[in-house]
């Protein structure tokens, strides 16, 4: 495959990232979709919108966010020195609010009453209940009942904020089944209702809309990095579901053809079982939920189950662009199981004071390895993408300790 | 002439709208299905839509979704999907067979191929339900080119440059979903959708089917007044589910009890005035 002249290009008019993407939905959501990506378009160019949604990120949820220099975990590493880029530390403990603030805004710009999201972890559900009990939208969240269950924390909180969370038995219960159910919600509603996707995937111009309103993390650390080390990091490593907090971190690096973008998929089990989530090292092209990306599947192109103990990563997709960096190896992207993630997340909150978003203690886990093998002179930078007090219940019972 | 084109030809002759009935293959299981799909064409299905069952039917209410788990659940493929229909064809080469599903399956047994052997199979064409006409290049052209009808759904959404759009790219017949939302989960409403098959006539002269909103051999009657077909998918579906014991096997007289079910939609068709 030639290598284009930038990365930063996609998607084309059609949503497509090389032969990622599109528009794969319903013919009854097509004229809204259509309205999305024109409304977005217009919403992009419009310097009030973007004052708007910039005084949101600064006073609302606390922007910049750190870019903390994780002096004991380097000494442990013994390695390259490691940044955490703290989205942990944003009002409602994780990227997800960035994308909820920039789609909130534009669903009011065009006149929606209702916001429907799905959530996995119940970040992204926080975080868009957090956002319509700011506008006083209505809000409804669709779960999966095993998340549910194992999020219980995340679901009171929604609860709290005014959103009504509907749980979802069909399939097995997670992020794929929520997000089956928040579509044939909107296809329902299409008239009233805004859907607020929760990553980089979906129908076109979900992908780069949500990309768009994530790259400030990515932005913002190239700033901070150039002030405290002067010059760009060696190595990112962000964790990857469906892949937000990651496009948001690589985006603005991806044509520093010196730095290295490292992606981290949840392994589960072990990628050579059938409980993983790695869509890229495990699966191939396919069609879901509105986008062509690699899939776990079988050989009939049924979706399969995936498996992570991190609810956020529990996904047998990926966004469309990280398929397309895959296939264009600008991206590396590696696995890490559930025991490295659940370690990391030890690792991290003893010599940090830090509790990492089981999400992000993939990512945590890669730096481990990487910052191992490279030289004291070099720079990693991780994107700590969420905090983990969601998740002490599911480490607790990983560790075998009652509460 | 196609299958499909001939037969709303020789229904129009006869002054009445077509029957279309939908099933998903396999679903209980794969000899039910068999005896299901040879017994329609006489209880009375002018158009048979098969479901080719998926994981994730985005579109689809909580009957269609419960009735594709269960072929899925029993082994059924899209290999198996083929087969069935050319074992149909073996005996019946009249009734029109259109295939309904999503994407994924298709493009993972490879398109060109599965248009060949759907062609082989005796198939007459295509609604899949997340290939909008933004995605044509796809799949719609490819079967198309094949001399297979791609059947677009169009929808109350639709505003008349897309239906424009929709009735130029269309083949077959046009499918008109007449209620905003999933399968089997609401009623059409007479006045909007004859409201809404005029609009679609001014742009085009396919035949105009109604579905996803007919659940009684009332409505289809109505339905079918107000349009060229009436399909009834959920209902038929549910039939099927009413006929399982508690392991979700098929228990005796599942096969009559659903044809005569089907047969009742039938004669609501029939009595209406098309």
């Amino acid at each position: 495959m030639n290598k284009p002249n930038t990365f930063m290009a996609g998607p084309d008019e059609d949503g497509r990232f090389g032969i990622f993407g599109g528009r794969f939905v319903a013919e009854t959501l097509m004229p809204l979709i259509l309205e999305v990506e024109r409304n977005f378009n217009e919403a992009k160019d419009d310097p009030e919108f973007q004052a708007q949604v910039q005084g949101y990120l600064k006073q609302y949820v606390g922007r910049p966010s750190p870019l903390y220099f994780a002096e004991r975990f380097t000494e442990h590493c013994g390695g390259a020195k490691v940044y955490f880029k703290r989205e942990d530390l944003n009002h409602t403990g994780a990227h997800k609010i960035n994308s909820c603030i920039g789609q909130i805004l534009l669903a009011k710009r065009m006149g929606k009453k209702r916001i429907i999201a799905e959530t996995g972890a119940g970040q992204h559900g926080v975080a868009t209940a957090t956002v319509c009990a700011l506008f006083g939208l209505d809000c409804t969240v669709f779960m999966g009942a095993t998340d549910i269950e194992r999020q219980q924390p995340n679901v009171f909180r929604m609860k709290l904020l005014g959103a009504e969370v509907r749980p979802v038995t069909a399939g097995s219960g997670t992020l794929k089944d929520a997000m089956n159910e928040a579509l044939r919600d909107w296809v329902a509603n299409v008239h009233d209702t805004f859907y607020l996707i929760g990553t980089v995937a979906g129908p076109h111009p979900y992908p780069v809309m949500v990309r768009e309103f994530q790259k400030i993390i990515g932005e913002e650390t190239r700033e901070q990095i150039m002030e405290q080390e002067g010059r760009l990091p060696d190595t990112l490593i962000a964790c990857v579901g469906g892949g937000s907090n990651a496009m948001g971190l690589f985006y603005p690096f991806l044509d520093d053809a010196d730095v290295r973008i490292i992606g981290v998929e949840a392994a589960g089990h072990g990628v050579d079982t059938d409980e993983h989530a790695c869509s890229l090292t495990g699966g191939r092209p396919g069609v879901l939920h509105g986008n062509r990306t690699y899939l776990l599947q079988d050989d009939d192109g049924q979706i399969q189950e995936a498996h992570s103990i991190s609810a956020g990563l529990d996904y047998p997709g990926i966004g469309p662009e990280h398929s397309y960096l895959y296939d264009m190896k600008r991206v590396e992207y590696h696995c890490i199981t559930d025991q490295e993630a659940v370690d990391a997340f030890q690792l991290c909150t003893k010599l940090e004071g830090i509790i990492p978003a089981l999400e992000s203690s993939h990512a945590v886990a890669e730096a481990e390895k990487m910052a191992k093998e490279m030289s004291k002179d070099q720079i990693i930078v991780v994107n700590m993408s969420g905090r983990g007090d969601k998740d002490v219940n599911t480490i607790a019972k990983a560790m075998g300790t009652v509460l | 002439m196609s299958r499909i084109a001939k037969r709303f030809d020789a229904l129009k002759k006869e002054g009445r709208s077509a029957f279309v009935t939908f099933v998903t293959a396999g679903d209980p299981d794969l000899k039910t299905s068999q005896e299901l799909f040879a017994g329609l064409p006489e209880a009375g299905a002018d158009i048979l839509e098969i479901g080719m069952p998926f994981s994730d039917p985005m579109a689809d209410g909580p009957a269609i979704q419960l009735g594709s788990q269960r072929a899925l659940a029993n082994g059924m493929t899209l290999k198996g999907v083929l087969a069935l229909v050319a074992d149909f064809r073996k005996t019946d080469n009249e009734t029109p067979i259109v295939l309904m599903g999503y994407f994924n399956p298709i493009y993972s047994f490879g398109v060109d191929k599965f248009v060949v052997e759907a062609k082989e199979a005796g198939v007459d064409g295509f609604i899949i339900v997340d290939l909008p006409p933004e995605e044509e290049r796809e799949f719609a052209i490819p079967a198309k080119d094949a001399g297979l009808d791609f059947i677009y759904l169009t929808t109350p959404t639709a505003d008349d440059a897309r239906l424009a759009t929709i009735a130029s790219k269309a083949s077959g017949f046009i499918y008109y979903v007449s209620i905003t939302g999933v399968t089997g989960t609401a009623s059409a409403v007479a006045s909007d959708v004859e409201a809404a098959v005029k609009r679609i006539k001014s742009h085009t002269d396919l035949p105009v089917a109604i579905g996803f909103g007919i659940n009684t051999p009332d409505q289809a009657k109505v339905m079918a007044g107000l349009s060229d077909a009436a399909v009834v998918g959920s209902a038929i579906v549910k039939k099927i589910a009413d006929n399982l014991d508690e392991n979700a096997t098929a228990k005796d007289g599942l096969v009559e009890d659903v044809l005569s079910y089907v047969n009742e939609l039938a004669r609501g068709v029939r009595a209406a005035s098309a």
